[in-house]
């Protein structure tokens, strides 16, 4: 991807949006580990994905610095999925110390599953299929709007 | 399509036509030069027609509202010839991403996918999920562009658009819209000449002809040799030919990609043949190591060459650079070009391989200076006066000197751009070619409710850059197809009529 710092937040939050919310959807009744009522772990599994995007903007701003090193100023595929690493384990122990009491102790099990198949299927989607329909996207930076 | 006006006998340009910037209906008529009424033209019949005209076909617009007017038969057929001559056939790999399909708007599938699912091999997907951090950039084989651009070219029907003939100029029309002026294949018809009136044209002709050094250019007009010095894209066989029936030196100049190609030929012929071949590689700006103003804006480079992965800075498809050159004008434009400019070759390790090797067995010489002139020596081989920075002159003696400069030339040699640089309201931008607007229109040319566009190397220095590449023709592409759904002239693509096109594209469903 060849990202501006607008277009990085953008694609983030409609892929959250749009992939995110339908894989969660999908997923959540298989999540290994995890037990309750399925109408609260929808709201906390969604809960999950509304703080990846919060904090999603601002390791698009970190991303944005440190893409500026790079003379082509493009985002290697690589760098697009490896990034769930840094990503998934900030939020995991975000989650498990209580720092984002809005959102109920998730067992890990049922997070990386969770925080992985979405984050793996945004990027699939934003690898190819995201042109089908958005034919300026990719011109524009990541723009959306 | 409209029948022809009755002609009048003489069917010629006339002096009054030729010394008016704009022509009436009358003035044509007049001059008995059958006219044909077609709402779209696009001159050139290369990728950037090519290019064009789907965009326009995938966002609805009929064949019969277009024409397409061409020398060459296939849309392919010139790039095809420059990338043979510049050593990469078809089974070999040109430099361009994997995503930029002239033959697919939506770049999905990419090259790669459809290479992998057809050679079935996976490799390719790994090489393209670790580019270019532990790979290679993974790029198309030429044959695959070629045979995906003929398969969409049928889909769209482009051979029913096409006309043959060569474009003398384009001309405003009094009332709105232009004319051009096509001098079709001789015999083909009563009049030396035919016009089509249109409300849009659309200019994509490419470069207007190869550029020579100087130096070069003097030798072989004064020996009359265009054997021994030849230009990297010219056909130059012979010099490979040449090379493997006795040992020889070939001196090469120029640091782009075609210098790295024709470099890896010797190479090959080298090993494969057991040749005994001397390269001497004359750079006239000899790149040490990373190199930029700083930090933020450094690219790699070293042993001469400047390295990047694609003729331009990644980002100038889509990115940053893109977003911020949009913004920029005259000098401060001319000066980002400058910046993120300069020739430059990818980073190819096998490439890499041969040239290591080449240093250390002693047959590969790279030394910085410029050419004084170039003199043939008493046993019929050629003598390069080469000045360096430090003030060191070297005289090497070569039987072949191969130009890998580029393709560059002055737009006014084309004599459609010197036209309308004359008559048609034209004018250069900061990097003195075709002024165009970020919809590509060429500024200054309006006509009533008609627009020029022009598309491709001419319009290097505009608001875009990557002009010049299959992406970039994509972009005007798309910059003009939306132009012309603002104005009315075709519907307007959104993200449920772009995905059933998709479909249609992926099934080879004529559209």
């Amino acid at each position: 991807m060849v990202p501006t710092l607008f277009g990085r937040i953008q694609t983030r939050l409609f892929l959250l949006a749009t992939v995110g919310v339908v894989v969660t959807l999908l997923i959540v009744p298989v999540l290994p580990g995890s037990s309750g009522a399925l109408g609260a772990r929808y709201a906390n599994a969604l809960l999950v994905l509304l703080a990846v995007a919060v904090l999603g903007i601002v390791w698009e701003l970190i991303y944005h610095f440190l893409m500026q090193f790079r003379w082509e100023k493009d985002w290697p595929t690589l760098f697009g999925l490896l990034t769930l690493v840094p990503e998934g384990l900030l939020l995991y122990f975000l989650l498990r110390s209580g720092a984002v009491d809005f959102i109920d102790p998730v067992p890990p099990a049922a997070f990386w599953t969770h925080f992985t198949v979405v984050w793996v299927c945004m990027w699939l989607v934003a690898n190819g299929p995201m042109r089908v329909p958005f034919i300026r996207w990719r011109f524009r930076g990541g723009r959306v709007l | 399509m409209a029948p022809p006006n009755t002609p009048a006998p003489a069917g010629d340009l006339t002096p009054e036509l030729l010394g008016a910037p704009e022509w009436t209906d009358q003035m044509v008529a007049a001059a008995g030069i059958p006219m044909y009424d077609i709402p779209f033209l696009t001159v050139g019949g290369g990728m950037g027609s090519f290019v064009t005209l789907d965009y326009l076909r995938v966002y609805g617009v009929p064949t019969s509202q277009m024409r397409v007017i061409s020398n060459i038969d296939t849309p392919w057929q010139t790039y095809e010839f420059l990338t043979r001559c510049s050593q990469i056939p078809r089974s070999e790999r040109i430099r361009s991403d994997s995503a930029s399909r002239p033959d697919n708007l939506w770049g999905f599938p990419s090259y790669a996918l459809q290479e992998t699912w057809k050679d079935k091999t996976p490799a390719y997907l790994w090489q393209l999920l670790t580019e270019p951090l532990l790979n290679d950039y993974w790029t198309p084989r030429a044959g695959t562009v070629f045979e995906s651009i003929e398969r969409e070219a049928k889909r769209i029907s482009y051979w029913d658009m096409l006309v043959k003939g060569q474009v003398r100029m384009v001309r405003r029309r009094v009332g709105g819209g232009y004319f051009t002026v096509v001098t079709p294949p001789e015999g083909s018809g009563p009049t030396k000449r035919v016009i089509f009136r249109s409300r849009f044209v659309h200019l994509a002709v490419g470069y207007p002809g190869l550029k020579f050094l100087p130096d070069l250019q003097e030798f072989r007009t004064k020996h009359n040799d265009y054997q021994h010095v030849v230009n990297a894209y010219e056909p130059h066989e012979q010099v490979y030919e040449f090379l493997k029936t006795r040992p020889g030196t070939v001196v090469i100049r120029g640091g782009g990609i075609v210098a790295s190609r024709v470099l890896q030929r010797l190479f090959d012929d080298r090993e494969k043949y057991g040749l005994k071949t001397q390269i001497v590689h004359i750079f006239r700006t000899f790149v040490a190591g990373s190199h930029g103003p700083h930090i933020w804006a450094r690219r790699k480079g070293g042993n001469g060459w400047a390295y990047q992965g694609f003729n331009y800075p990644k980002s100038v498809w889509g990115g940053q650079l893109k977003a911020e050159m949009r913004k920029l004008e005259g000098a401060e434009r001319a000066a980002k070009y400058k910046e993120m400019g300069g020739t430059n070759t990818p980073y190819r390790r096998r490439w890499q391989e041969q040239m290591r090797a080449g240093r250390s067995g002693g047959y590969y010489h790279a030394v910085q200076g410029t050419v004084d002139r170039v003199e043939r020596a008493p046993d019929g081989r050629l003598v390069s006066y080469v000045r360096s920075n430090d003030g060191i002159v070297r005289e090497p003696v070569a039987d072949y000197i191969i130009d890998c400069t580029g393709l560059e030339a002055d737009i006014s040699e084309h004599r459609i751009f010197a036209d309308l640089l004359q008559y048609g309201g034209a004018f250069r931008n900061p990097l003195g070619r075709l002024e165009v607007e970020r919809h590509f229109e060429v500024k200054g040319t309006a006509s009533g409710d008609g627009v020029l566009y022009a598309s491709g190397s001419a319009t290097l220095g505009g608001y875009f850059p990557g002009v010049d590449t299959f992406l970039g023709l994509q972009i005007a592409a798309q910059e003009i197809a939306d132009d012309l759904a603002r104005r009315g002239f075709v519907r307007k693509m959104g993200p449920l009529r772009s995905t059933s096109q998709w479909f249609k594209w992926a099934f080879n469903t004529p559209v």
